[in-house]
């Protein structure tokens, strides 16, 4: 996509053809849940895309599903030229809760998946430059609960790029955090998008973030889990978070998720 | 005789402190490492001297011959504290030392007065059950070649018992708590067998095994395994989904999920059953020793018991709680150093 010169291309296409997945539910009677119904979605090499949508829509289960952590009850899903069947290094993972292993420190962590991959050796000079990459180098030697959340997101999001993965999914990786941090998070998450290529699908409860980071937007809904509508963001970047596209944008996806609030249809009568 | 001259040299150093005591006293919170107040101070060398006082007054009631090792004792102890309440006006880590132990070292001395009191004092305690602190002091060195010995064999039953259990303890609880197949078969087994006391399996051991010394080695062994198997269970089955999630989606395989990830999350869990282990395995190992092997503290206690002389089996009681608690403190040094990234534990 809209990925600057000089920069790696290390993303790979992602497609997602008609999947569905089912919960069984507790209760015999009621019949499961239905999380995902024929759910389709593509995503060019190196292409930024938002998942918007009430909690419950499938976005989470869409994203494990991509991980390779769960199998679609239908439905196909493919990084390039290859399906999906297991988790892989080739599909990073951040969640909203940093998740890293609290008995390793910072440069451990982030050297885990080098180690799990059995390269360590090979590539353990790239430990630094990642460390530099997020700005943790002098935290090397610290345990991960010294770290604030928008540091120990920093060393997730180092952990999971450090395999050069294909595609990186983000699963609400900003949502803990305060508005400040968040934002500046953003602008990290793209600097790292824009430096490496990597195709990147973000969950995301927060519209600003959605327009703000990424080339489209996709809104879902829930019961069943579906793909209501696909928003392009043509927006120039970096983006001005005033700017009236931006704020048309916003209103327009408010409107769309029934969010925008009672005023804007009928004024309260005087 | 020199011992005579302690006590007599104590209140002429006493009064002069304590009256500058209430005006170093009252910013003791505020810079505790600056200077030790003087309550602190003193407490060691009072406690002493009040010991050596007592003991000399009530020695007479003694029914032990010879008791001038106590007095050397606790002579030592003041000696040693008043030379200390000088170094530590020169050594800082010495000062925080004393500040942190010296109460507790008093409250000890004060506890071997009382004592003293109820044994020799006033004799409210039956006799040859109840000895005075220094009738256990003599016997403790007296016997202390055949002590050391018990010391030693019991040292080695416990820690060959404690390993073999707590290895097999890990290994088991592994097993169990990540494979399916060995959690069908094995959890059936651990919680039928488990929660037998090991102590019961003392008539079949000794009828099974060749020799007393294995019989009391597997049964250390076996009451560590249970605690240990059950804690490591549950602390692996108990892994953190999503730390399992993030290492599958870094590339990971199941050796690394299980050695990287699940035994390291477990760990906190681990210690626990460690810690438990240690304390049934004290138990076992007295009881093993009191009716089956021939050497060990617990076979000495009751040995001595057999003669009546329970001024020995207080003594050896006094080498149990010195040899436990130290194997107990080395068991917290390994889980603070193992477990250092846990919170608070430990500031970088």
């Amino acid at each position: 996509m809209v990925a600057p010169a000089n920069a790696l291309n290390e993303g790979s296409s992602l497609r997602v053809v008609e999947v569905s997945k089912h919960f069984a539910a507790a209760d015999e009677s009621d019949g499961g849940t239905h999380a995902l119904d024929r759910v389709s979605l593509a995503i060019a090499a190196g292409g930024l895309v938002s998942l918007v949508g009430p909690s419950g829509c499938g976005k989470s289960t869409l994203l494990r599903l991509i991980a390779g952590l769960d199998a679609p009850a239908a439905g196909e899903l493919w990084v390039g030229h290859e399906p999906i069947t297991a988790p892989s290094a080739e599909r990073g993972l951040v969640f909203q809760d940093p998740n890293l292993f609290p008995w390793l420190t910072v440069r451990h962590n982030i050297e885990a998946g080098l180690v799990a991959r059995g390269v360590l050796h090979e590539k353990r000079h790239e430990v630094e430059e990642f460390m530099r990459l997020v700005g943790l180098e002098t935290f090397a030697k610290a345990y991960p609960h010294h770290l604030s959340g928008g540091m120990a997101q920093r060393v997730a999001l180092a952990r999971a790029l450090i395999n050069h993965p294909k595609v990186l999914l983000l699963d609400e990786p900003l949502g803990a955090l305060d508005a400040f941090t968040r934002m500046k998070m953003q602008d990290e998450v793209l600097r790292l998008w824009e430096a490496r290529g990597t195709t990147m699908l973000l969950v995301t409860h927060d519209i600003d973030e959605a327009i703000y980071m990424s080339d489209r937007i996709v809104i879902m809904t829930p019961r069943p889990g579906r793909i209501e509508r696909t928003i392009e963001i043509n927006l120039d970047r970096p983006r001005q978070r005033n700017s009236p596209e931006f704020l048309r944008l916003r209103s327009e996806i408010l409107e769309l998720l029934h969010f925008a609030g009672e005023t804007t249809r009928e004024p309260i009568a005087t | 005789m020199n011992t005579a001259l302690v006590p007599v040299k104590e209140p002429v150093e006493r009064p002069a402190p304590a009256v500058k005591a209430n005006r170093v006293v009252a910013p003791p919170a505020a810079a505790p490492a600056e200077k030790l107040c003087f309550r602190t101070l003193l407490a060691v060398p009072l406690a002493a001297a009040l010991g050596i006082g007592l003991h000399l007054a009530v020695r007479k009631n003694d029914p032990e011959p010879d008791t001038t090792s106590w007095i050397i004792f606790l002579g030592s102890i003041l000696g040693l504290a008043l030379v200390m309440g000088v170094v530590q006006f020169f050594s800082c880590s010495l000062r925080r030392w004393m500040a942190h132990m010296c109460p507790i070292i008093a409250a000890a001395l004060g506890l071997f007065c009382v004592w003293e009191i109820i044994t020799s004092g006033f004799r409210l305690l039956p006799l040859p059950y109840f000895p005075s602190p220094a009738s256990v002091l003599r016997n403790l060195i007296l016997d202390w070649e055949l002590l050391v010995k018990s010391t030693w064999y019991s040292l080695l039953l416990l820690i060959s018992g404690y390993i073999v259990g707590a290895f097999v303890g890990i290994v088991t609880g592994i097993c169990i708590g990540w494979f399916k197949q060995a959690r069908y078969w094995g959890m059936p087994l651990l919680k039928v067998v488990g929660p037998i006391p090991a102590t019961a399996w003392i008539p079949l051991a000794m009828v099974i095994s060749p020799k007393p010394m294995f019989s009391a080695v597997g049964l250390v062994a076996l009451a560590v395994w249970f605690p240990v198997t059950m804690l490591t269970m549950s602390g692996i089955a108990n892994t953190r989904a999503s730390y399992l999630d993030v290492a599958r989606t870094l590339g990971a395989k199941p050796s690394f999920l299980i050695f990287r990830v699940a035994i390291p999350a477990a760990m906190p869990n681990i210690f626990i059953g460690l810690f438990m282990g240690l304390g049934t395995s004290f138990l076992t190992l007295i009881v093993a020793e009191t009716v089956g092997v021939k050497f060990g503290l617990g076979w000495y206690v009751s040995w001595a018991q057999g003669w009546a002389e329970y001024a020995k089996v207080f003594a050896a009681l006094v080498i149990m709680a010195a040899f436990f608690s130290t194997i107990m403190t080395l068991l917290f040094k390994i889980r603070d150093r193992v477990l250092v990234w846990q919170k608070g534990t430990i500031k970088w």
